[in-house]
């Protein structure tokens, strides 16, 4: 493990995803149960990671523990692939375990995601590894690990449903909009992670493989392909998602969930995928949202998210404030250029 | 193929350029050498050995550099270096009564064998900024009259003596759980707890241990002894049949001496908390063994409900690393699910207006 | 007498075992391809080995079948290559090596998980000479509709074990049946028929 020496002190090298064999033995022992068990939290022994732990060191110890030399690796955090936290997990397997990475669903053997599930339907040769963050659906009812263990147990999950009902009697409606918790293959009561709760759907006889890593919380769970995995509900307020009164405003999606864009202080926002990797083929296919590009701004990278948010405010970075203006690109290409068809009664674009 | 994560790629590259400037501050000035870090900022290089339970005086002087003086970065780092270690097997028990001690006090005894040891302390100096400091006014060169190195039995052991004290749990000889291996399940084990709260957060344990003294959870406590010093490591080794000896670290060990009432079973007597941590941290090891104490009332028989008592609450909890990581996660894009509610308190607004104008109507 | 040699390349290797052994598990029934490397002493076989170095070592005690305990190679094997104590209380065990198969103990015998922690179960290696796709028909997660599945040999009332365990569910045992190039996953999850 240790090699070289540097000014007195030995240089420090890596295992292969940077894990030890032996943890990773200990990681996949807990995968195989979590699978078997199909909903039920496997403890297991979660190491300190070289990220701090809320920021996806249970994804990164699953998918440490299952990444092979010919994988090819997908990270997205929020849909996208360019989100900093993504950027810097994907750099991460690019470093310690040189794996081929990639933005495209379709190419990905392994994905691992924070807070979404892509659009592309999954395949039944790929993985998807969810960070969560708490990964006990009932925590927020009962805070003891020690009650909460016991409820799973006896399958007493009364308190659930009583607190879904509450919504309701409050509300009309079930006022959980993310991390929305599902029954898995008519037993285990499980937290999706916090995917809204337009995704669950997704996750119901899903030919991928779902895993999921609570690094800090130390759990790992699982959805095998093909489960039925149903959102939790009342016959009176069936189950529903989040719907979109209006397409992406890029590639003219219907039926995704979309991200809005706050454009100026004026109101004016639009309505963006936030799947970029599905926006992106979308748009290379063709399709133009009514703020999209023009043609020949292709294959010009639209994409509305990252830069901006990540814009450092010192003289170092004045290599990258010419590229971050603060306003999405995607936006001004289109309205700059006349294309948009004012969308929305926005006024994207003029600065 | 476009890739879309160059944006953020180059604004992670600028951010961490800017944090290596930074962190170097002005080139005209000496960098901090490690030594002056590990001999001059001892205090801080113990916390970090302490919290991040690795004993490396000298990575733990890096990682303070590294983490520009942010000790719980600092740990952070420490435990991510930790975790990728081999781990070759359990060392003997350490035994504090044959530490080589720098430093001992009892507030239970005016003098006991061995005798007081004040050593190098801030008890009992004035709190008043010492100028002098501001250059470098080198050590003082004077002989400092030094204790004779004496026998030094704990003071526990001598109470023990006369059954005064309960007896100091036996050790079975077990090698004892890690929870650096294993995941920690409740109710925990003795070893279990002493482990989460050695390597628990300084100022978490400072407040709990502090809330005992308030009321929540009254042990009446008396340090019973207090000693920093050295402590030999041992290994038995299997396959040589016999110990060895991997060296020396510094330690300081807390007894707290508490009042217990005594039950059917037991007479009246005295009942232990104990702490131990890495290095010189007595307000640490106080705290601890304050902690350890009050998480004993079930087997003492005492009344639960202070905080302090609440296995699954201080023990979860008590990691630095674990709570700034999911504290400062909040930084992370959550827009995603933010979306979702905002989704949601539009519609009910529209809902709660509607309903306003119907009942206007 | 030397020891046969353990994985050419101890992570790659492992990972791969793991891989197919995952994959077996997540998909019952369905044949994973599992690469033959390693020439363990008899009767343990080249799938059962691969996927004991894969996923054993100090932290899981491992029992043998008779047949395989009856030759201390095969004990040597394993114990220098994972560090995995070989227990003789089938229930300590976390995993299990079956090399004959058609007298398997009876599932109970083996750690079945507690209703809190059902993952403190037993893990089965089974080897099995060949694998069919009629025989037993699945059903559960993991298995879109209804899959046809069979292994040879297996005891005669092969069906009717399976049917306790998930009885049982969420406790239980976790079969791997490995032989001729593959793995086939058994999980406690799965309803098994005649068919």
């Amino acid at each position: 493990m240790t090699t070289a020496t540097l000014g007195g002190m030995p240089a420090i090298t890596y295992n292969f995803a940077y894990l030890d064999e032996q943890t990773k033995r200990m990681i996949r022992r807990a995968i195989l149960k979590a699978i078997a068990v199909p909903g039920y939290q496997v403890p297991f022994a979660a190491r300190e990671m070289p990220m701090p732990y809320g920021w996806g060191t249970g994804g990164v110890q699953v998918t440490a523990a299952v990444l092979g030399p010919d994988d090819v690796l997908k990270v997205i955090d929020q849909g996208a692939d360019d989100t900093t936290n993504a950027v810097a997990i994907r750099g991460f397997f690019e470093k310690t375990a040189g794996v081929a990475t990639t933005t495209a669903t379709t190419e990905a053997t392994v994905i691992q995601t924070r807070h979404r599930i892509p659009e592309t339907p999954l395949r039944d040769d790929q993985i998807l590894v969810y960070q969560v963050p708490i990964p006990e659906p009932l925590r927020f009812l009962e805070p003891r690990e020690t009650e909460t263990r016991q409820m799973h147990a006896l399958e007493e999950y009364g308190l659930m449903h009583v607190k879904l009902y509450e919504d309701i009697a409050r509300h009309g409606h079930i006022a959980t909009t993310y991390a929305y918790p599902v029954e898995v293959a008519g037993r285990y009561v499980m937290d999706p992670s916090p995917i809204p709760k337009f995704d669950n759907p997704k996750m119901d006889d899903c030919p991928a493989l779902q895993l999921f890593g609570a690094g800090r919380e130390k759990r790992i769970y699982a959805i095998p392909p093909h489960t039925r995995v149903r959102s939790l509900d009342f016959e009176d307020h069936p189950f529903e998602v989040q719907r979109f009164a209006q397409p992406c405003a890029l590639c003219a999606a219907r039926g995704v969930y979309l991200d809005e864009v706050i454009l100026d202080d004026r109101g004016g926002r639009m309505f963006v995928c936030s799947d970029t990797d599905y926006c992106e083929s979308r748009q290379a296919a063709g399709h133009r949202g009514e703020m999209a590009p023009p043609d020949a701004a292709l294959p010009q990278p639209v994409s509305p998210r990252g830069e901006d948010a990540t814009r450092v405010s010192d003289d170092a970075s004045s290599d990258l404030s010419a590229s971050a203006r603060g306003r999405p690109a995607g936006a001004g290409a289109g309205a700059g250029t006349g294309a948009g068809t004012g969308a929305g009664g926005t006024e994207a674009g003029h600065d | 193929m476009y890739v879309a994560a160059k944006g953020g790629e180059r604004a992670i590259r600028n951010a961490h350029a800017l944090l290596a400037k930074r962190r170097r501050g002005n080139r005209a000035l000496p960098a901090l050498t490690l030594d002056q870090i590990a001999q001059q900022l001892s205090l801080a290089v113990d916390r970090v050995m302490a919290e991040g339970s690795l004993y490396d005086v000298e990575l733990a002087s890096l990682s303070v550099k590294q983490a520009r003086g942010d000790l719980i970065e600092a740990i952070f780092l420490i435990r991510a270096f930790r975790t990728t270690l081999p781990r070759f097997g359990a060392s003997q028990p350490v035994d504090t009564a044959a530490m080589l001690v720098r430093r001992r006090v009892s507030a239970t005894y005016k003098d006991l064998p061995g005798g007081q040891l004040l050593g190098p302390t801030f008890d009992y100096t004035h709190r008043l900024l010492d100028t002098s400091l501001v250059g470098d006014i080198g050590a003082p060169t004077a002989e400092i009259g030094g204790a004779e190195p004496a026998d030094m039995p704990r003071v526990t052991d001598l109470l023990g003596e006369e059954g005064l004290i309960e007896s100091a749990p036996a050790d079975d000889g077990a090698e004892p759980f890690d929870i650096t291996r294993a995941p920690v399940t409740f109710p925990v084990d003795r070893p279990t707890r002493l482990q989460t709260l050695a390597r628990g957060d300084e100022g978490y344990l400072l407040a709990l241990g502090y809330s005992t003294q308030r009321g929540y959870a009254r042990s009446h406590p008396f340090v019973g002894e207090i000693r920093v010093g050295d402590v030999e490591v041992k290994l038995f080794v299997e396959e040589l049949g016999f110990e060895v000896s991997l060296g020396t670290v510094q330690v300081t060990e807390c007894q707290m001496v508490n009042q217990f009432k005594g039950s059917a079973e037991v007479p009246p007597q005295f009942t232990r908390g104990y702490g131990l941590v890495f290095g010189q941290s007595e307000r640490k090891a106080m705290a601890m063994a304050l902690v350890e104490r009050a998480l004993r009332w079930k087997e003492l028989g005492e009344e639960p409900g202070a905080p302090a008592q609440d296995e699954e609450f201080v023990l979860s909890h008590c990691d630095n690393v674990q709570a700034t990581g999911f504290v400062e996660h909040l930084k992370l894009p959550h827009y995603v699910d933010f979306q979702a509610e905002l989704d949601l308190v539009r519609r009910m607004r529209a809902e709660h207006e509607a309903e306003l104008k119907e009942a206007a109507e | 007498m030397g020891l046969a040699l353990g994985f050419a390349d101890p992570v790659f290797d492992s990972q791969s075992a793991f891989r197919a052994a995952m994959w077996a598990l997540a998909r019952p029934g369905r044949l994973e391809p599992l690469a033959v490397t390693l020439d363990p002493p008899a009767p343990l076989s080249p799938e059962a080995a691969a996927l004991l170095l894969a996923l054993c070592d100090f932290e899981t005690p491992v029992w043998l079948d008779a047949s395989a305990a009856a030759v201390p190679e095969v004990a040597r094997f394993l114990r220098f290559h994972t560090g995995a104590r070989i227990v003789a209380e089938p229930g300590a065990a976390r995993f299990v090596l079956i090399t004959d198969p058609a007298r398997m103990a009876d599932f109970a015998e083996f750690a079945q998980g507690t209703p809190d922690y059902p993952d403190i179960s037993a893990t089965l290696v089974v080897q099995v000479e060949r694998f069919s796709a009629s025989g037993l028909v699945l059903e559960g997660p993991g298995v879109p509709g209804v899959r046809g599945f069979g292994a040879q040999p297996l005891p005669a009332d092969f069906i009717a074990r399976m049917v306790a365990n998930r009885a049982g569910f969420p406790l239980g045992v976790d079969l791997l049946l490995a032989g001729a190039g593959h793995v086939a996953g058994l999980p406690r999850s799965v309803m098994v028929r005649e068919g």
